[in-house]
């Protein structure tokens, strides 16, 4: 095959699927005022994003905290300056790692559970008669589900970020020598020394959270809804859903970043 | 009235429809038979409005459903349902909510009345002692006669059958074919029913129509087509069929 034709057709199809997410999202955006109709649907969709995600998150922040800190201590011991182990843990949860864990555990817990759910429905004609009915699916099926990760997503993440920075002070005390005392005091200051009630950071790392959510659903509803195919096309549904997820949420991650830290000063 | 004119679709590499043209009057049930992947359902689905042609025309009362806007759409398919091969209820809502969500959605019933309807509409599925199961836990004949009572709980002028009896036992396909005659008969319903029963075709139609390679070989009244020496009708409606 002429490798320009396919060059052609990969761009055309992935400018396609970036299309149909665009204009979900936009579609979605203008049924929230219909979005007290889908209360029961969000709430059922936030206890299940929550309680399905929530002990790997935990165990995941957990662990990723003592590793910042092993890695972040192991430098510091060698400057004898432990003593800010506290305050780089804390920010760097808040700030990256918190919003970026609890992301990539909800695309793979939630994200793909939706993709399956909506993909299934797709393949078994669910979605077509819902439309047939004049239910719009983004209304029905696809708003709460955006609502719902949009709330959730920075709840983890809060979780995440005091899950991560305990996770860290076990190593500080254990090995690094750096006193609990010490490390919360430091971690404290550096969450509250700024002049507004919480540093930038935090509100950043929600930010990002809020994000993170909104596009897990979205990207995860629109695999979901463009499944075709039985059990394989809801199968690769599951995966792109994943994939994509996976990639916006290091790309909007950067992106944050880049606005609040770089372009904004 | 539903018309169909010279209708081409393809779907991937193959053309299912090749020049449909059909037109099912007001009030009367017309049934569409042919073989596997003639064109059948794809036919319903330009009807409604979920496919959309590569040439030629759909119209529902006059009206031109390929070029209708999303409102546009959604009003004409409030006056239509359609009942589904399997029924495609929602997993994760009981039988009674599945057949009240088109109500809950549009009517702006109180819930007493919503709720008196959704049963009224279950009594005549024979389907009321199933209202609080949901969809994993019943039948594949349930789930049809669940469908079909939700695609008549609008009260709704025209209703599109895509294979009403497939998977049921010959009892309740009975049943099925007598209450599609009914809705015709007591509501004026207009009916455009996929099938290759010739019990289904020959107890519930009008006027039947057999598909060939994406447009209709043959048609004509029921009787008609019983007596016609057309190898499709002798294929789908002679004796040994069914």
């Amino acid at each position: 095959m002429n490798p320009l034709a396919m060059l052609g057709r990969f761009a055309t199809t992935r400018a396609d699927s970036a299309g149909f997410v665009c204009d979900l999202l936009l579609r979605t955006a203008l049924y929230l005022p219909r979005l007290r109709r889908r209360f029961r649907f969000l709430l059922d969709t936030a206890f299940n994003a929550g309680v399905r995600s929530l002990p790997v998150t935990m165990v995941v922040a957990a662990f990723a905290g003592a590793i910042l800190a092993m890695q972040t201590g192991i430098e510091l011991r060698r400057f004898g300056d432990t003593a800010v182990l506290g305050t780089i843990t804390a920010l760097s949860m808040c700030r990256e790692m918190g919003p970026f864990i609890t992301g990539v555990i909800l695309a793979a817990t939630v994200g793909s559970s939706i993709a399956a759910e909506l993909g299934t429905m797709q393949v078994s004609d669910e979605i077509a008669a819902l439309e047939v009915m004049s239910v719009d699916p983004v209304d029905y099926l696809v708003l709460p589900r955006v609502v719902a990760l949009a709330i959730m997503c920075p709840l983890l993440t809060v979780l995440s970020d005091l899950i991560g920075i305990y996770g860290g002070s076990v190593i500080a005390e254990h090995n690094l020598g750096v006193s609990p005392t010490l490390y919360w005091i430091s971690a404290r200051e550096a969450l509250t020394s700024s002049g507004m009630l919480l540093p930038k950071e935090v509100y950043v790392g929600l930010l990002k959270a809020f994000v993170f959510g909104i596009a897990i659903a979205t990207v995860s509803c629109a695999a979901g809804l463009r499944a075709s195919g039985g059990a394989l096309g809801v199968g690769l549904a599951v995966q792109t859903a994943v994939r994509n997820s996976v990639i916006l949420i290091i790309v909007l991650g950067f992106i944050v970043t880049w606005f609040f830290y770089f372009l904004g000063g | 009235m539903i018309e169909l004119h010279d209708v081409h679709k393809r779907l991937g590499t193959r053309q299912i429809l090749a020049g449909m043209t059909l037109r099912v009057p007001k009030g009367m049930n017309f049934v569409l038979m042919g073989p596997s992947g003639s064109g059948k359902s794809v036919t319903l689905k330009h009807v409604i409005g979920i496919l959309k042609p590569d040439q030629g025309s759909v119209q529902v009362d006059g009206q031109e459903v390929p070029t209708m806007s999303r409102t546009q759409l959604m009003t004409l398919r409030k006056r239509m349902g359609y009942l589904f091969q399997n029924g495609a209820l929602i997993n994760w809502l009981s039988v009674a909510d599945n057949v009240g969500l088109p109500l809950r959605e549009h009517a702006r019933l109180p819930k007493s009345e919503l709720d008196d309807r959704v049963q009224q509409v279950l009594r005549l599925v024979k389907l009321d002692h199933a209202a609080a199961q949901f969809p994993p836990s019943i039948s594949g004949g349930m789930k049809l006669r669940a469908g079909l009572a939700r695609a008549l709980v609008t009260n709704p002028e025209y209703v599109l059958y895509d294979e009403p009896n497939a998977g049921l036992d010959p009892i309740i396909s009975h049943q099925i074919h007598e209450l599609i005659a009914q809705v015709r008969d007591d509501l004026g319903v207009t009916g455009l029913i996929v099938t290759h029963s010739r019990a289904c075709a020959t107890h519930c139609g009008d006027r039947i129509g057999i598909l060939e390679e994406g447009r209709l070989a043959i048609e004509g009244t029921v009787d008609e087509m019983v007596r016609s020496d057309h190898p499709l009708a002798r294929a789908f409606l002679g004796g040994g069929s069914d």
